[in-house]
């Protein structure tokens, strides 16, 4: 899991027409993903065009399975390297989703650092962070 | 048409390589610049076009102030470790500009100083490129700066093919035993040995603090001239038989997590593709490479990416020692810049390089392992 330090801001991202239904929906707890609705393909990140069908207006947002693998994962260890607000040692992990993209996210609070793996069955979760922030986090999946 | 032979590097200038300089990015850009051109034997005035990368040093035209050149006929910036060569090189070879040069003046151990929680200031006034992209997905997760973007591309790699830490610590102890023989590589005194490898300490779990570059205040220029004017030059001019850049579908720097297949380096593979085809050579001619080492566990992935050896096999053959690479002790050493890999290309031409290796006809050169490549390859 990870611990916030009292005081330093997350950095949040920055929202434009391109990506806002997706933090939208993210604020609203719900994970969707990009796709394309002419030729079905996902796409991550968000993008404005269809990079197959060349079309802006068949880019919608779906819901997601919110089912993955953890496709690689990331320890900051030290201070030296790590982003302040956030307590070491955290875990940041790119997870495959079921649709095929891979999204990146820090592990729930019921997978500890060191029990993360590549391969590890994992499902999305939400946690709110503070009156603006809600991000994704990734928890244990069982099926 | 093609670029194959038609420039050549005439000249490099360096400033000193230190720890903090008082000297500004901007005097440290002039500085490099003038020793360029003192290197070729040319003026400043020869001077008619001046590249530089989009995210470190001065502006061409602040540095057209300094330097009293009444004209430039040709200046540019790009993004992306040191493709702004190519402009300079395409300038020269289309007849746009005949002395072009490319610089880069850095003040990277000035910024590493920085307590973390200048974060975000140091995040807009450093180099790192990473303000330029779409940043959203990673921030605010704590995925913050190029290591923890890097390791978790490095931490696939080593699990998809089994690498073991100690064949990541042989491309640390190779090329620092090159940097310890190196007068310019401040950061390396003697070889770092595997014991102390093996011991040193995590920062982005599995990338350890001796795996990555140090932050260098430094200027470094490149002059390129026309291949037969460089001939009538001071020093033996490097001739390029190609350069070439690298950008794949869903890259992205050092965060291509989207990429089919992130460990092979696509940006890295279709680049090295171009640079064999237009100088008609294959990796087996190349006898020097010198390769990012911002993050030395990179290094494994570009042998394979670049042809030397197959899918899964770089570890064993950095181990092997089977290419000498980064002969300078590259960014370990002489702290990161990119461009003083392009240095140590071009001493390794002229056989002034401290780790001088016999018969050293064709040099590979490479910058942006995991995130949009670019590279050279040269020759006497």
């Amino acid at each position: 899991m990870v611990e916030y330090v009292p005081g330093i801001p997350i950095l949040k991202p920055y929202i434009d027409a391109d990506n806002k239904a997706y933090w939208d929906a993210v604020k609203e707890e719900k994970f969707v993903v990009q796709q394309c609705n002419k030729c079905k393909n996902y796409y991550q990140p968000p993008r404005p065009m269809c990079p197959e069908c060349l079309t802006l207006d068949t880019m919608e947002f779906v819901p997601s399975t919110g089912k993955g693998e953890v496709y690689s994962y990331i320890i900051y260890t030290t201070d030296k390297m790590a982003y302040p607000a956030m307590k070491i040692p955290y875990a940041v992990m790119v997870v495959e989703m079921e649709e095929g993209v891979r999204i990146t996210a820090n592990n729930a609070p019921d997978i500890d650092t060191d029990e993360i793996y590549i391969g590890m069955p994992v499902e999305v979760t939400f946690a709110k962070i503070d009156d603006d922030l809600t991000l994704y986090q990734f928890k244990k999946r069982k099926s | 048409m093609s670029i194959k032979d038609k420039t050549a590097i005439a000249g490099i200038g360096l400033t000193e390589y230190s720890t903090g300089t008082d000297l500004t990015e901007w005097a440290l850009a002039s500085l490099c610049i003038k020793n360029a051109a003192e290197d070729a034997g040319i003026t400043v005035k020869d001077i008619d076009g001046l590249v530089k990368d989009i995210d470190d040093g001065w502006d061409c035209s602040y540095v057209q102030k300094t330097l009293g050149i009444d004209n430039l006929l040709y200046s540019s910036e790009s993004h992306w470790g040191t493709s702004s060569m190519l402009n300079a090189i395409s300038a020269v070879a289309s007849g746009t500009a005949n002395n072009v040069v490319y610089y880069r003046s850095r003040k990277g151990a000035t910024s590493d100083k920085r307590s973390p929680s200048d974060y975000r200031v140091a995040k807009e006034t450093m180099d790192d490129s990473i303000s330029i992209l779409r940043i959203d997905f990673y921030e605010p997760f704590g995925l913050v700066n190029p290591v923890g973007c890097a390791a978790m591309i490095i931490q696939r790699y080593m699990n998809e093919y089994n690498i073991k830490p100690e064949q990541m610590g042989s491309v640390v102890t190779g090329i620092t035993e090159y940097g310890a023989k190196n007068p310019l590589a401040l950061y390396t005194d003697k070889a770092v040995t595997m014991d102390e490898y093996m011991n040193s300490e995590m920062v982005a779990d599995p990338i350890r603090e001796i795996e990555c570059a140090k932050g260098v205040d430094a200027g470094i220029a490149i002059l390129i001239t026309r291949a037969e004017m460089a001939k009538d030059m001071k020093q033996t001019p490097a001739i390029i038989m190609s350069a070439a850049q690298g950008a794949a579908m869903n890259g992205e720097f050092f965060t291509g997590y989207n990429q089919e297949k992130m460990t092979a380096l696509p940006e890295m593979v279709s680049m090295g593709d171009e640079l064999y085809r237009i100088a008609g050579i294959t990796a087996k001619d190349v006898n020097v490479a010198q390769l990012d080492d911002r993050f030395t566990p990179m290094v494994p992935m570009q042998v394979e990416a670049l042809g030397f050896c197959g899918a899964g096999e770089g570890a064993a053959f950095c181990e092997a020692r089977s290419l000498p690479i980064n002969t300078a002790g590259g960014s370990l050493g002489e702290g990161f810049m990119d461009s003083n890999r392009i240095v140590e290309a071009v001493r390794q031409v002229r056989g002034t390089s401290t780790s001088q290796v016999d018969n050293a006809e064709i040099i590979l050169y490479a910058a942006g392992a995991g995130g949009p490549a670019d590279g050279l390859i040269i020759r006497k």
